[in-house]
């Protein structure tokens, strides 16, 4: 089997899998549907790890090449095809095991569900076309793919399509998507306007020469060409990644089953803008002030999101606002040039993230799906594995030394505070302050989940009730006060031992070859002159071990600690103290700031979308019924009208007087011919 | 045979017609759907041979027949299609096709006179498609007025008399004025009608732009380009589902095709200096009818709206033939493949909208809700076509929005801003409608008690879906066709025709 036909059959085993699950769904079992699906994503997985072997180990050349022409347009051809070099690689590599996770997590939290083979579906539907997405060679197909993912991810938020929240989140992310899209779109254009082409290779190899073009796009005003085609790029990367203010998306999108919530809106397809900007490195070195457009969202989002965090009482809530918060970290990473310590933060947190939101919907599973946290408590006696997993999780989160998290995220802070750009030390503060925020949110509900009183025994179901918007659907029942929390499957906790696993080991193994070895030569660029952070931190880095001792004497790290003690104390010791601060920030009104989320959702519902719905209505009611309807075609039929009331009395009915009209027109008219034809002659 | 293939395309739907025509009345109304769906089988397969047999390297006009018609003023019947044209031909036989089906059980009263209808405006919609002599282009363009306007006067909705008559009215000030061009032209070519005569034919700006006017009114209104498109919602809401797949895949086009064959190459120059115009109406069409179109209660109203916003794009693509000083080619391609594109997916829309108002007898989109539980096939079809209303990629809808919007970032980024809006409206009013029909717990009792899919619906939806897919996975073909066409009208209109 040569290299492409393995290249091809990566993405093609799960498109198979999703088109037999999906097109034969309903003549097929469960079983079949689940395990032509599993085995789809398992042998791209399996080859995704050949492929991944055969870059590190055997030094295989990256591949570049086409599959088909998929259009020409003034001897240009759009193609798609693939480019597979160690970035993508190791992208396919993440893509096909949390997806295999979560494929397998499935089996056992879905069981109940009647879109058993439909949800199947969508899943290996998604796992294709992320990996499109991340094979693409060409800007044409990373649209493709960036798009459907974006459509697989609307048809998951609304998988339980009769939820009216469910379909309002999955319909608000599509079109806080587009926003992205539209500025990315725009960007892909101004690339094929000035590079002539839209191949990677060929751009990358063109962008040093247009360094100094400009672009003119208010008179007068004279920007420069890359910073904004990069901003534009960026644009697109805001809305997937759901970088502040197009992050308004994500939270909603817990609407949709936990599985994809770990898969698609945790580890892989909120990535991908970090992924594309990581890719597009060559461009984004070359414009100082759109990588400070970058560092600076980046950081917002790292640290606002990350307040929102602690006030949210949804299990899955929390984990989002962890996601949006560890987003906006990567891309403060893509903003200080250490492109590849945002994708080795990427490849850490995909494990972490899926573990820690897999367990989430262990533990609501073993809550008869309720979500709140306050009903829970105690779970670690009920629920070991997951308890024990999610822990293991909660760790890698706040960055514990030797876990995961810690390399990638102590890297990121690091190489923040070697950056020059002028957000940087703005960023810095995010980073460092969202650190203590990290862990004091992520302990929260740790403890409040798995240790303590056991509440669920005294919850008060009316209030409750009153307090979730959820609760009038089915699959929100909760436990009552004499039921017993169970713990999950084996199909369920499998995932979460074998995520656990890479959550722990893989930044220490990973973070000498992904940051300072040569994994990325040659794929990410970075300017050593203009942005020598990842030269600096190459200089300080001695080994993972002496990194992690090294920590000790940081304060970060002291951070850290400091936000889980305030957790245990404030949840487990003393919950007089949060009680006592939540009545002072009501008091001054920041509570009211957090609980609406920023006013971010008034602005977009009713502001521009009741905007939008009022400016059409104008445009329908005024433009088209009474201006053009009103007074130019039925006013046209009234003087029409008008005119054929005088001219009716012409009509008179006698024969002779129609003849003789007749008789003057044909004169009038052959007398203008022969006139014509005697001028002409 | 292949000598007169263009004649074929023309004359076996309207012979087909006349037989289904001869069957009578409704006592034979399963002879007139079978003949009536051979007929149309057969003027397709006729057509095929001209994608399959059309000369990608050499562009220009082929399959050409052409004998005297009216020797006396040098009218002939002249037929040939190239680049431009050829993919009408077959879209229009296709679309003929499928109305063919979707109408199997839907008439029930003059179902011959209905089938015959559509058979004989398939074989009129050819001809214009395929004439190149000026007067038989516009007999041909008038003439399939006549069964549109039966089609929506007689099945069509209790307002169809102020529908088809505005829709009358509307077109037929354009056309008066194509005639009075056509004579003009004919005067000035010493005598020929022949169009690609009058597109060789120099003439002065105050005259180009005197015939810019004149087909603008003939042209546009049948786009419906802004602000002459207040007919066509009228027209969708009232015609049946027949009339408004054909009106809105295949009409419309006939519209646009117009600027394509006799604005651009005959007024060159007056459509360089005032393209900003046309491309401000289109803009306005983009933007304005996206958010008139959000705002629709009436399913078949807010497709009649995306539709001319979607026609906005193909006319905003045609006046993006120069980008600074290079030819470009991106938009007027993309526009056509807009235009093909917009006829499987309006088509689609409108045939899903028919399904669901032939159980429910209701267009309003508060009198649905839920839809997807009783008729999850028909559900999935709908979200791929809403989809592709939505220009997502992999879809043929986001071809040609795709070239437009990268043609136009070579012309004036700001343009490109404003087409690119379409992202989010495009998405915006058909994901809300597809929402509130579809999604949700069943709303009313009309949407309990409905069947999904029969086989005969599941049929055309296929075959639209495949078509959509097809041209949305692998649009080359569609492209490979037009190239040379495009690139020889591009430089054309390039070049000055002021003396």
């Amino acid at each position: 089997m040569d290299m492409k036909t393995i290249y091809l059959l990566i993405p093609l085993a799960p498109l198979f899998g999703a088109l037999v699950a999906g097109l034969f769904g309903w003549a097929i079992s469960r079983r079949a549907a689940h395990c032509v699906t599993i085995a789809g994503v398992a042998v791209s997985f399996l080859l995704s790890a050949f492929v991944l072997k055969g870059i590190v180990l055997d030094g295989v050349e990256p591949f570049n090449g086409t599959v088909y022409t998929w259009l020409t347009v003034n001897g240009i051809e759009f193609n798609v095809g693939f480019l597979v070099d160690s970035l993508t690689a190791m992208m396919m590599c993440v893509v096909t095991f949390v997806s295999l996770m979560v494929h397998i997590y499935t089996i056992g939290y879905m069981e109940e569900d009647p879109g058993y083979n439909r949800f199947f579906s969508y899943i290996s539907l998604f796992t294709f076309s992320m990996l499109m997405l991340v094979m693409a060679n060409n800007f044409v197909q990373l649209f493709f793919g960036w798009e459907a993912v974006g459509l697989v991810s609307y048809l998951l938020i609304g998988f339980w399509f009769k939820r009216p929240t469910a379909t309002f989140a999955n319909l608000k992310a599509f079109l806080v998507n587009r926003v992205g899209d539209f500025g990315f779109l725009l960007g892909i254009g101004l690339v094929l306007a000035y590079f002539g082409t839209l191949d990677y290779a060929a751009v990358f190899a063109q962008a040093p020469a247009l360094k100094d073009a400009t672009v003119t796009l208010f008179p007068g005003a004279t920007w420069s060409l890359l910073t904004v085609t990069c901003i534009l790029l960026f644009i697109g990367a805001m809305g997937k990644s759901a970088q502040f203010p197009l992050h308004v998306w994500l939270p909603d999108s817990m609407e949709g089953p936990t599985p994809i919530s770990a898969l698609i809106h945790a580890a892989t397809m909120v990535t991908a803008g970090i992924f594309m900007v990581s890719r597009m490195s060559p461009l984004f070195e070359l414009s100082d002030t759109a990588l400070n457009f970058v560092l600076v969202i980046g950081a917002i989002t790292a640290l606002f999101m990350g307040f929102l965090g602690i006030i949210q009482n949804d299990i899955k809530r929390v984990v989002a606002y962890s996601t949006l918060s560890q987003l906006g970290y990567m891309t403060v990473a893509l903003g200080a040039s250490a492109y590849s310590v945002a994708v080795f933060h990427l490849m850490t947190h995909a494990f972490f993230k899926a573990l820690l939101f897999l367990g989430a919907g262990s533990v609501i599973m073993g809550m008869h799906h309720d979500q709140d946290i306050r009903n829970m408590g105690g779970l670690r006696k009920y629920m070991p594995i997951t308890w024990i997993t999610s822990l293991v999780g909660s760790l890698a989160l706040i960055g514990t030394p030797f876990f995961s998290g810690f390399y990638s995220k102590d890297s990121i802070i690091e190489a923040v505070a070697e950056s020059h750009l002028p957000g940087a030390s703005f960023a810095y503060f995010a980073v460092v302050a969202g650190v203590f925020i990290t862990a004091f949110y992520s302990f929260r509900m740790y403890f409040l989940v798995f240790h303590g009183k056991e509440r669920w025994m005294a919850k008060d179901h009316h209030a409750h009730h009153e307090a979730d918007a959820h609760d009038e659907d089915e699959h929100h029942h909760g436990l009552g006060p004499n039921d017993k929390p169970h713990e999950s499957p084996w199909v369920v906790t499998l995932p979460l031992v074998l995520l656990a696993i890479p959550s722990v080991l893989i930044g220490y193994f990973a973070i000498e070859p992904m940051l300072y070895g040569k994994f990325f030569e040659g794929v990410i660029f970075f300017n050593h002159e203009a942005h020598p952070a990842m030269e600096m931190l190459k200089e300080e880095f001695h080994g993972p071990v002496a990194m992690a001792l090294h920590s000790l004497q940081t304060p970060v790290l002291w951070l850290a600690i400091g936000g889980v003690v305030a957790s245990y104390v404030f949840y487990m010791v003393a919950p007089a103290i949060p009680a006592a601060i939540d009545r002072f920030f009501t008091a001054i009104g920041v509570r009211k700031l957090l609980e609406e989320k920023y006013y971010m959702d008034h602005l977009y519902i009713d502001g521009f979308a009741r905007f939008g719905r009022v400016l059409g209505t104008v445009f329908w009611k005024v433009g088209d019924v009474l201006m053009i309807d009103g007074l130019m075609v039925n006013g046209t039929a009234k003087v029409v009208g008008f005119f054929s009331k005088v001219t009716r009395r012409l009509q008179t009915g006698y024969i002779y007087h129609y003849a003789f009209a007749m008789i003057l027109g044909a004169l009038v008219l052959m007398t203008w011919w022969l006139g014509g034809v005697l001028v002409s002659q | 045979m292949t000598g007169n293939l263009l004649s074929l395309t023309i004359w076996v739907p309207i012979v087909a017609g006349l037989v289904v025509l001869a069957t009578g009345g409704d006592r034979n109304a399963n002879a007139a759907r079978w003949l009536a769906v051979l007929g149309a089988l057969a003027g397709f397969l006729v057509s095929v041979p001209l994608y399959t047999g059309f000369d990608t390297l050499h562009g220009g006009i082929q399959f050409v027949e052409s004998t005297p018609w009216i020797s006396t003023f040098n009218i002939n019947y002249a037929l040939g299609v190239d680049g431009l044209s050829v993919l009408f031909v077959i879209l229009n036989s296709f679309t003929t096709l499928m109305v063919v089906i979707a109408g199997w059980q839907v008439i029930q009263s003059r179902v011959a006179q209905y089938m015959a209808a559509f058979l004989i405006m398939s074989g009129l919609i050819n001809g214009a498609f395929a004439a190149t002599d000026a007067i038989l282009f516009y007999v041909f363009f008038e003439a399939m007025l006549i069964p549109m306007y039966l089609i929506i006067g007689v099945w069509g909705g209790p307002n169809r008399i102020y529908a088809s008559v505005k829709f009358f009215l509307y077109t037929l000030l354009g056309s008066l004025l194509t005639l009075v061009a056509f004579v003009y032209l004919y005067m000035q070519a010493g005598g020929s009608f022949v169009i690609a005569d009058f597109q060789r034919l120099p003439l002065g700006m105050g005259a180009q732009a005197m015939l810019l006017i004149a087909f603008f009114f003939a042209f546009a209104v049948k786009v419906p380009m802004w602000p002459v498109h207040t007919w066509l919602p009228d027209a969708h809401v009232e015609a049946p589902t027949g009339g408004s797949m054909v009106l809105a895949a295949i009409t419309l086009k006939l519209g646009a095709y117009g600027f394509l064959r006799f604005a651009l190459p005959i007024a060159p120059d007056a459509a360089r200096e005032y393209a900003w115009v046309f491309i401000l109406f289109s803009l306005i069409a983009v933007v304005y009818i996206g958010l008139v179109a959000l705002v629709q209660t009436d399913m078949k109203k807010l497709v009649a709206y995306s539709s001319i916003s979607h026609m906005g794009f193909v006319t905003l693509g045609f006046f993006m033939f120069a980008g600074g000083t290079q030819l470009n080619p991106y938009a007027v391609e993309g526009a056509i493949v807009q235009m093909v594109s917009h006829g499987f997916v309006s088509a689609a829309m409108f045939f899903c909208i028919g399904v669901m108002y032939d159980r429910v007898h209701s267009r309003k989109i508060a009198d649905y809700g839920g839809v997807a539980n009783k008729m999850p096939i028909f559900a999935a079809f709908m979200m791929l076509f809403a989809m592709a209303n939505s220009g997502l990629p992999g879809t043929s809808g986001f071809v040609g929005e795709f070239m437009v919007i990268l043609g136009a970032v070579q012309v004036n980024f700001w343009y490109a801003f404003a087409a690119a809006t379409t992202l989010i409206f495009g998405a915006g009013y058909t994901l809300w409608m597809y929402k509130r029909v579809i999604f949700g717990d069943v709303a009313n009792d009309h949407v309990a008690e409905l069947k999904d899919v029969n086989k005969r619906e599941f049929l055309v939806l296929a075959v639209l879906a495949i078509a959509v897919l097809g041209m949305g996975l692998y649009p080359k073909p569609f492209t490979e066709v037009m190239h040379v066409s495009v690139n020889d009208l591009i430089w054309h209109v390039s070049q000055s025709k002021l003396q």
